[in-house]
C-alpha cells in the first residue's frame, strides 16, 4: 500500500498543508525543527491511531487550535480510499473512510499499516520491560485489529481489580473487615475469572507472535550488523508465572492458560492484597533480548544495541509484508544515528519496499540506494524538490 | 463568564450528562428568549418529577405509587425476572413486547473504579424476591460490557446454587445489519455463541 496524498490541518506545526506522495522513496530534507517528522507522524497515526512520540493526543493538536485533521489517500490493493481523522484531545476522536462516518475511530485500525523507525526504538532495548510489550502488543493489532479491542478491555479489567484490590488490602490491613471489605471480596473472584480469560487471549496471541518472529530477528540482525550469524540475536517471552505444558502443539492454548493464570491469581492472592496491585497477567510478562549467551540490556554496546532495535523493526516488516500488502516504511531520522556500513545495508534490504519515506536533516546522511523523490521541509511549508 | 444568574444557570445545566459548556450556554440562552409560560412549566415539572416520583419498591423500576405498573399488573408472569441495570433499560426491553415477565433493576453496575460494590446494588432485594420459590428463570440482561458482564458473572454465581434457570441475553450481530460493518469484537462474540441450526 502506498499514501499518494497527506494533508494536515491544525496537525503539530501545520496550519493547513498539502503533500503530494508516490510509490517508492520519498525523503523529506530540512532543518532540525522545520516539521519533517510531523509530516510521518501524521501517517503513522492514522495506521495505529497513536503516536510514537507522545502519548496524549494534546500535542498533535497545534497550538491554539481545538482540533487537528489529518487526511490521507491511501492506495491498497490497487484502490484508492479517503481515510480521514479528527483528533479531539480529551474528546473521542472521528474517523471517516471515504467520506463517510464510522461509529468508532478504532474501526480504522487496519486500514492503512506502517513500520516505524525512529531513534526513540532504542528504548524498545535499553529501556522499560512496558516498551516491549508494547511493541509486541502494537504488531499484534497491526496484524488483526481484534487485537485492539482484547488489549483495552484487558486494561480495563486491570485497572478495575487493581482498584478492588487497594480497598480490600486496605481493609484487612486495619483490621476492621466489615461487610464492605467482605463485599470486595466476594467480588474479586469475578474480577479473577476476567483478568484469567482476557489475559490468556493476550498471552496466547504474544506467544505465537514471538515464535514467528524469533526466526526474522536473527536473520535481520545478521543482515544488519557486520560479522553476526543468525543465530546471535535471539529472543524469549518470559511471563510472569510458569506457563503450563501445551497438551499438543509448540505453544499451550488458551483454555489451558486461562485456567493456569486463575490457579496462580489464587495463589498469590495475599501477595496481592497486601499491595493493593495484580502481580500476575500478561501486564507483568517480559521479552528477553538475548546477544549470544548476553542479555542485551546491560550488555551490549551503544552500537549493537542499535542494531538489534532495527532487527526488531526489520523482523516485523518481513512479518507484516508476509500476510499480505506491504506495510508503508518510516524511516524517521534514523540514518543520523548509523554509521556509513549500517546505512548502506539498511538501505538495502528496505529499497524494493512499495513505499517508503525518510527523513534526514543532512542529504548526504540517504544513502544512494534510497534517491528518490525529494521534498523541502523549512518553516512549516513542504515543497518538492523536483 | 456572564454575569451573575445567567453563569449560575450556564453551570447547573453544564452538570447534566452529555451537556457540555457549550450546550449548556445555548439552552441558556434559549430558555432566556423563551415564552415564561413553558419555563414555567419546565420548572415545574422538575419540582414535581423530584417529589413525586418513587422506586417501586418491589423491582426498584421508577413508579408514582408504592408499586410500579408492571409489578401492579397481575397478568404479567410472576415466575419469570429480568435484571437490569437501569430503568431505562426496562423501557428498551418494554418497547419489543416479547417479555412477559416481570423485572428488578440493580441500579447500576459493579465497579470498583466508581466504588460500586454489590452491596450497593438492590442484589440483597433480589434474593429477597427469590426466597418464596415463585420465581423458576432469572434473566440477566445487564449490559455487553466489561462491568455489565463482570455483575452478570457474580449475579450467576450466586443464583445457579439455587437451582434456577439463569439465562444471559445473546450477543451478537444486529439485526437488519450488514455483516461486514461488524466491528471485530461483536463479529467474534457472535462466533463464539453461534448455535446449530434447528429445524
Amino acid at each position: 500500500m502506498h499514501v499518494t496524498h497527506l494533508s494536515l490541518h491544525d496537525f503539530r506545526s501545520y496550519a493547513d498543508t498539502e503533500v503530494a506522495l508516490g510509490p517508492g522513496v520519498t525523503s523529506f530534507i530540512g532543518r532540525n525543527g522545520q516539521g519533517k517528522t510531523n509530516v510521518v507522524e501524521a501517517i503513522d497515526y492514522i495506521a495505529r491511531l497513536s503516536s510514537h512520540r507522545v502519548s496524549s493526543d494534546a500535542p498533535l493538536v497545534r497550538f491554539g487550535a481545538e482540533q487537528a485533521v489529518v487526511r490521507a489517500a491511501v492506495v491498497r490493493d490497487e484502490r484508492t480510499a479517503l481515510l480521514e481523522i479528527e483528533i479531539n484531545p480529551g474528546r473521542s476522536n472521528r474517523a471517516r473512510i471515504n467520506k463517510s462516518p464510522l461509529p468508532k475511530s478504532r474501526e480504522m485500525l487496519g486500514m492503512v499499516r506502517t513500520v516505524l523507525f525512529s531513534p526513540e526504538d532504542l528504548a524498545l532495548v535499553k529501556g522499560d520491560p512496558s516498551e516491549r510489550r508494547r511493541f509486541l502488543d502494537d504488531l499484534l493489532v497491526l496484524r488483526a485489529p481484534r487485537y485492539a479491542g482484547v488489549r483495552s478491555d484487558y486494561d480495563r479489567v486491570l485497572r478495575q481489580r487493581n482498584s478492588l484490590l487497594k480497598t480490600a488490602g486496605a481493609a484487612r490491613r486495619s483490621g476492621s473487615g466489615g461487610s464492605r471489605a467482605e463485599a470486595a471480596l466476594s467480588t474479586l473472584g469475578v474480577w479473577d475469572t476476567h483478568l484469567a480469560r482476557t489475559g490468556a487471549e493476550l498471552l496466547a496471541a504474544r506467544l505465537a507472535l514471538v515464535e514467528e518472529l524469533k526466526p526474522l530477528v536473527g536473520k535481520a540482525y545478521e543482515a544488519v550488523a557486520r560479522g553476526a550469524t543468525r543465530s546471535d540475536a535471539t529472543m524469549a517471552y518470559r511471563p510472569s508465572f510458569e506457563l503450563p505444558e501445551p497438551t499438543e502443539g509448540p505453544l499451550p492454548d488458551r483454555a489451558v492458560l486461562a485456567e493456569a493464570l486463575m490457579a496462580e491469581v489464587e495463589r498469590r492472592r495475599s501477595d496481592e492484597l497486601d499491595r493493593g496491585v495484580s502481580l500476575v497477567g500478561p501486564h507483568r510478562d517480559e521479552l528477553h533480548l538475548m546477544l549470544g549467551p548476553l542479555p542485551v540490556k546491560g550488555y551490549a554496546s551503544h552500537g549493537e544495541s542499535w542494531s538489534f532495535a532495527l532487527a526488531l523493526r526489520l523482523a516485523s516488516y518481513d512479518l507484516l509484508r508476509a500476510g499480505g500488502d506491504d506495510p508503508i516504511l518510516i524511516l524517521d531520522d534514523v540514518f543520523a544515528e548509523l554509521d556509513t556500513e549500517r546505512r548502506e545495508r539498511l538501505a538495502e534490504m528496505v529499497a524494493d519496499a512499495e513505499q517508503v519515506l525518510v527523513t534526514a536533516a543532512v542529504p548526504a546522511d540517504v544513502p544512494a540506494a534510497l534517491a528518490g523523490a525529494r521534498v523541502l521541509v523549512a518553516d512549516g511549508q513542504v515543497t518538492r524538490a523536483d | 463568564m456572564y454575569e451573575g444568574v445567567v453563569q449560575d444557570l450556564i453551570d447547573e445545566l453544564g452538570r447534566l450528562p452529555g451537556v457540555g459548556p457549550k450546550s449548556a450556554q445555548r439552552i441558556a440562552f434559549h430558555i432566556l428568549q423563551a415564552d415564561p409560560v413553558d419555563v414555567r412549566r419546565l420548572a415545574e415539572v422538575l419540582i414535581v418529577v423530584k417529589d413525586k416520583v418513587k422506586f417501586c419498591s418491589v423491582c426498584g423500576n421508577v413508579a408514582e405509587d408504592e408499586l410500579c405498573r408492571i409489578c401492579r399488573d397481575q397478568r404479567r408472569d410472576p415466575a419469570v425476572i429480568c435484571v437490569v441495570e437501569e430503568s431505562k433499560d426496562v423501557v428498551a426491553i418494554e418497547r419489543t413486547r416479547e417479555f412477559r415477565g416481570r423485572y428488578h433493576v440493580l441500579g447500576g453496575a459493579i465497579s470498583p473504579i466508581e466504588g460500586v460494590g454489590p452491596d450497593d446494588l438492590r442484589i440483597r432485594e433480589l434474593m429477597t424476591r427469590l426466597a418464596d420459590g415463585v420465581v423458576t428463570e432469572v434473566i440477566l440482561a445487564t449490559d455487553p460490557n466489561l462491568e455489565g458482564e463482570a455483575t452478570a458473572t457474580y449475579l450467576t454465581r450466586l443464583l445457579r446454587p439455587m437451582g434456577l434457570r439463569v439465562t444471559r441475553l445473546a450477543s451478537g450481530l444486529p439485526v437488519g445489519g450488514d455483516l461486514e460493518y461488524a466491528d471485530e469484537v461483536t463479529l467474534g462474540r457472535a462466533f463464539e455463541g453461534r448455535r446449530s441450526v434447528d429445524d
